[in-house]
């Protein structure tokens, strides 16, 4: 049994979600293979050499798979799959983007977003925004699957020493073209890998108001997230939501302000180890899953807390 | 242009379902069931390029139980032009929808198919994808701005660090994210007008599509409670708390 992972990688480093997913691979057991590719990945694949139990490391390095667009990484990943029992990739929005299309292609359903390994065929993954878990098996001969990272603990990205070995295969479709990209810059942790986050809902009023998170977030050095009623209301972008269809998030702390707590919300960081709410109404929901709760005016609370940690 | 658009019926999203005793599922007898709300963006997406005078014809399609017809009206009242129900009275993993709407493809022939990213009850997100690959077509997922530009089409994605932007060559296929639009509401006028549009059934095997899949459920339970901690009076108790509680901070 050997596992083909697909690599997330950006500005030529190995993404902290490649750990998790490596490590889904090691509990499903057998060789683990790195895919890397992209253009000028040399250094990435040299990273990925380097992970805990990784054998080996192919390299496709090549213009087409630059911005991976998935109408040319599907069918490298497709012709390099039939050698392997399961291809495994981060549910990131890359992943999600290739693997349904190497699945296709491979003519096997996928299994999205595996919280646990039951066996080498037998996964466990949330459906119903989480208020379910389905046990699901895989008669595939090759397994197509997407790993949630919050289900599994990174592999330490350093102590392997895989072989490094060429892809040759160059797949360009022709059929789709990368125009740019706009992408948040900040010097917070990203919002998946944070060990604190620090989360605004509708009750923040408006997009201003998060300043006050953010110096939260800055005292504790935590990322900043929101709820999709704070996304919908247009107080901060897309990028920043928790839930259901946006992020899922697990950190050590998990700080829900003005945030109601509808179940979409509770989807995306239910599993974080400590939960705090500050909230005014005191029937919120979020209170229900919260270890900590706060009835207080969050433009008070806020910045009380900001001061004393 | 023609644009097909799919839709799935799906448990609404306000309702919290739960977990069948025997384990087999979660319980739908006498839930309240919708549209899916990424398939609404898809409808209200298909429309507008209507309006615009992009689109010339919306073919609505959903793969799924009789039932389903109530949410292939909605999309006629919210305006597309006729429907199709692909009939099959099991719940298909995505791998047979995507085969069954890439027939409804080759049958229609058209330029622009809109998915909904994911739909709600399985969370799976792949049928988008899973199409494109059938079809051998360029796909934006995750669409949060869609231009459609002489045989391109630029679309804006939702990805991880931001936005992204690709232009496809048409024919293409393109799901939405919740920022692509905000779906209107179908006036009674136009209700009571697409209980007139045409709606075709047919099934999966008279289109010559396996139902078959790799997968199998072999449970559904409900997930680990998290139960309710403990109300704090303060900031000063709340740090106290995560300092000497937790242990987080």
């Amino acid at each position: 049994m050997t596992i083909l992972v697909v690599a997330e990688h950006e500005n030529g480093a190995v993404a902290p979600a490649t750990l998790n997913t490596v490590a889904a691979a090691a509990k499903i057991g057998g060789d683990i293979h790195v895919l890397v590719a992209g253009q000028n990945v040399g250094g990435v694949a040299e990273s990925a050499a380097k992970i805990a139990g990784v054998a080996k490391v192919l390299v496709a390095d090549n213009a087409a798979y630059a911005h991976a667009l998935p109408e040319n990484v599907a069918p490298l990943v497709v012709e390099l799959a039939k050698g392997y029992s399961h291809v495994l990739a981060p549910a990131t929005t890359n992943g999600k983007n290739i693997l349904p299309r190497v699945a296709a292609l491979l003519d096997v359903d996928q299994i999205s977003e595996i919280i646990s390994v039951d066996s080498a065929d037998t996964f466990k993954r949330p459906i119903y925004a989480g208020n379910a878990i389905a046990t699901v098996q895989s008669s595939a001969a090759v397994k197509v699957i997407t790993v949630r990272t919050t289900g599994f603990d990174a592999v330490a990205a350093e102590g392997g020493s895989a072989a490094v070995e060429t892809v040759a295969a160059a797949h360009d479709a022709g059929k789709s073209a990368f125009v740019g990209e706009e992408l948040a810059k900040s010097d917070r942790p990203e919002l998946t890998a944070a060990k604190i986050v620090v989360s605004g809902g509708r009750g923040m009023g408006n997009g201003d108001n998060f300043k006050h998170l953010y110096a939260l977030a800055d005292k504790l050095g935590a990322a900043v997230g929101a709820s999709r009623a704070a996304v919908d209301a247009g107080f901060v972008p897309n990028d920043m939501q928790v839930g259901q269809t946006g992020k899922i998030v697990a950190p050590q702390l998990y700080i829900a302000v003005g945030i109601s707590g509808a179940i979409q919300h509770l989807a995306g960081m239910k599993d974080s180890k400590v939960i705090v709410a500050i909230n005014k109404d005191e029937e919120a929901p979020i209170f229900q899953v919260a270890d900590y709760g706060l009835v207080a005016d969050l433009f008070e609370a806020v910045p009380e807390l900001e001061k004393l940690v | 242009m023609k644009v097909l658009v799919a839709v799935k019926r799906v448990v609404d999203y306000n309702v919290k379902v739960r977990v069948k005793a025997d384990n087999s599922g979660v319980d739908l007898a006498n839930v309240k069931m919708s549209m899916n709300p990424f398939c609404e963006i898809a409808v209200e997406e298909a429309v507008r390029l209507k309006e615009k005078g992009v689109a010339s014809e919306i073919v609505v399609v959903s793969i799924g139980p009789t039932a389903a017809q109530e949410q292939l009206r909605t999309a006629l009242a919210l305006g597309a032009d006729r429907a199709i129900l692909v009939e099959a009275a099991d719940e298909l993993n995505s791998l047979a929808v995507a085969k069954a709407l890439k027939a409804v493809v080759d049958k229609e022939q058209p330029q622009l198919v809109i998915l909904g990213k994911q739909a709600i009850d399985s969370d799976n997100n792949q049928t988008g994808q899973m199409l494109a690959a059938l079809t051998g077509f360029a796909q934006g997922t995750f669409a949060s701005k869609v231009e459609v530009a002489g045989d391109k089409v630029n679309v804006t994605r939702e990805i991880d660090g931001g936005l992204q932007t690709v232009a496809l060559s048409l024919p293409a296929i393109v799901t939405t994210d919740l920022r692509l639009n905000e779906p209107r509401y179908a006036s009674l006028p136009n209700i009571m007008k697409a209980k007139k549009k045409p709606l075709e059934t047919i099934t999966p095997d008279a289109l010559g599509v396996s139902i078959a899949s790799t997968n199998k459920t072999l449970k559904v339970e409900a997930p680990a409670a998290r139960s309710a901690g403990i109300k704090v009076k303060s900031v000063a108790e709340l740090v106290e708390k995560l300092k000497n509680e937790a242990k987080v901070i």
